[in-house]
């Protein structure tokens, strides 16, 4: 059952009722939160909603076509710019918030279009998004002068836009949500994402996906033009990581260059990875397992925070690459073979110690009744 | 008899085919032709241009020159994904598959493909049946033996319901048991089905062809039945040494 929440076997399959079950429960456990957890610890977690969409965005393209983006922090820069300087100069959330993912998915689909119908090689995608991003940092950086307006709002470079909206009720703009509400809405749509997007993997779309990562050649020679599906996941997930950066703008409140930067492309290879990639709850939890771990260390008086990070990354692409959610699935797998387990062990042992005949092996030829 | 006429008719040409690698001619001037409703079998030597022509003639490579013609129309520089869509089934002689994912769930990507979200299932199922493959249908297909994934690769290809089917060495690997089921199921197919191989397994092509075409230094040196392929001595001196048939 955890390997099927993990999602590691038939994403083409409808989800059973357990998914469902562990969905709500999932959205029970945040949405009752605000009532007994501090008000720092709602504060911090409303910023992991935002990251968690991002996460999601590359857990998708990655896991499920293949396509390994290193910059979604373009698209996530993109809609927390895009949300702030229009809300700034509308005065109106909710539409902005609309259009934070429609900015991210264009600039996806642009960038897209050129990587993908040029049939650019896997790595050098990798390479481009990343680039992508840097570039994007770097013009933002340099628009600290009083000339880089867009409308009434100034850019401000370095410092990035500090005065970020906080959402409004959509029917009644006037009205500000509070910390509470704001935890509420950013669990409901990450949660309503998640679903999205564990939903598009049953449709013939994202199945074709899930072709195109198994082996793009024989899905073209099937007859599926698999540019357009590649270019639909990239926009997809653009637009699913422009949400995830607007919501985190209004969380920090801030709308700053360090969204696109190396450092946070980096941290979201790691919470996919860390997680566990080929899932979809795998980022997620890489989100909140690895934040929360961060700010645990920094409380712990650990100066070199990177470094330890550094260091779990290793230890999980070398141990449990398959990332936590996945290998914590694979328990009961585990358990249930640990016959075999013990004769590999045994095996090993005896590789090392240098003992020619394995003992086992009579059990084996004795075969089974 | 307009049936007959439908018969004869020319599916799948080429005109001067030619390409080169470099300085070296892989392909030196090809002029084929394949009817409608044949089994024909490519053989050569190693190096004697059958699979470059194979990719040719699949649009996987681009020939240097000349046309490659299906149903009247130029093939040479269509996308990958055009080629099925016309009705041209391809299996690669490596095993093309999804190897992460189920046997089922191969399946009705192609299935999917031809016939619609609403028809593939049943698709599927028929293919399923037709393979016997019915037991493994659950089961991964990067688990499998070499031959079963062959086999749903051939699923795959005949879930497409192509006119034109080419296999580049469809028995590479396979047991000889497995390798007489798969002939047996090529004459089959073949009853719809126009349909081309690559091979050099003469015992495979003595169970299946009708027309052999003999491929030897990038070009054609015979095509006739394969009786009278093997009692050709230019055929013997060049591909089977003087000693003869095996």
């Amino acid at each position: 059952m955890v390997h099927g929440i993990a999602l590691m076997q038939h994403p083409s399959e409808k989800p059973k009722w357990w998914w469902w079950a562990f969905v709500a429960a999932l959205a029970a456990f945040f949405i009752t939160m605000p009532f007994h957890l501090e008000i720092f610890v709602i504060l911090e977690m409303s910023r992991f909603f935002g990251m968690a969409m991002l996460a999601l965005s590359m857990g998708f393209l990655w896991g499920f076509s293949g396509i390994l983006s290193f910059g979604q922090t373009a698209f996530f820069g993109l809609g927390g710019y895009g949300f702030t300087v229009l809300a700034l100069n509308t005065g109106e959330t909710t539409g902005s918030v609309f259009f934070a993912v429609a900015l991210g998915a264009a600039g996806a689909g642009i960038l897209g279009y050129f990587m993908i119908y040029g049939r650019i090689s896997e790595i050098y995608l990798s390479v481009i998004t990343l680039v992508f991003t840097l570039i994007l940092e770097k013009g933002i950086r340099a628009t600290s002068g009083d000339q880089y307006v867009i409308g009434k709002v100034r850019l401000n470079g370095q410092n990035g836009i500090p005065t970020v909206p906080q959402l409004d009720v959509p029917w009644n703009p006037s009205v500000q949500l509070d910390i509470n509400w704001f935890f509420w809405v950013g669990a409901v749509l990450m949660i309503l994402v998640y679903i999205g997007l564990r939903m598009i993997l049953t449709t013939p779309f994202g199945r074709v996906l899930v072709g195109i990562r198994e082996n793009e050649r024989r899905t073209e020679l099937l007859g599926y033009d698999t540019r357009r599906y590649k270019l639909g996941a990239f926009m997809l997930a653009g637009g699913v990581a422009g949400l995830g950066g607007a919501l985190y703008a209004i969380s920090i409140p801030l709308a700053h260059p360090e969204m696109f930067s190396l450092g946070r492309a980096a941290d979201v290879i790691m919470w996919v990875l860390v997680g566990g990639k080929g899932t979809l709850i795998g980022p997620i939890a890489g989100v909140f397992a690895i934040e929360h771990f961060k700010g645990w260390l920094g409380t712990q008086g650990v100066g070199q925070v990177t470094l330890v990070l550094g260091a779990v990354l290793i230890l999980f692409v070398l141990v449990f690459h398959k990332g936590l959610l996945p290998s914590v699935g694979s328990l009961p797998g585990l358990w249930l073979d640990r016959a075999a387990i013990r004769e590999q062990l045994a095996e090993f042992v005896q590789r090392l110690t240098g003992r020619s005949s394995p003992p086992r092996r009579r059990r084996r030829q004795g075969g089974r009744p | 008899m307009s049936e007959a006429v439908r018969e004869d008719a020319v599916i799948l040409e080429t005109r001067a085919l030619e390409k080169r690698f470099g300085g070296v001619n892989a392909i030196a001037g090809v002029d084929f032709a394949l009817r409608r409703g044949e089994l024909r079998c490519l053989i050569g030597p190693n190096g004697a241009g059958k699979s470059t022509f194979f990719k040719m003639l699949t649009a996987q490579i681009r020939p240097s020159k000349g046309q490659v013609l299906f149903d009247g129309r130029d093939i040479s520089r269509a996308h990958p994904h055009e080629i099925s869509r016309l009705g041209i089934g391809i299996k690669n002689q490596v095993p093309d598959v999804y190897d992460g994912i189920t046997v089922d769930e191969n399946l009705w990507l192609a299935a999917h493909l031809r016939h619609g979200a609403r028809a593939a299932r049943a698709k599927v199922d028929e293919t399923l049946e037709r393979l016997e493959l019915g037991d493994i249908r659950w089961q991964l297909l990067g688990a499998l033996a070499h031959g079963q994934r062959q086999w749903v690769e051939f699923g795959m290809v005949m879930a497409l319901e192509p006119e034109v089917i080419l296999l580049d060495e469809p028995t590479a690997g396979m047991s000889i048991e497995e390798t007489n089921r798969t002939a047996a199921l090529i004459r089959e197919v073949n009853r719809t089905t126009t349909i081309v191989v690559v091979e050099h397994d003469m015992q495979f092509i003595r169970q299946i062809a009708d027309i052999v075409t003999v491929f030897h230094q990038g070009r054609i040196l015979a095509e006739d039945t394969m009786a009278r392929i093997q009692a050709n001595q230019a055929v013997r001196e060049v591909y089977l040494g003087t000693s003869g048939l095996a």
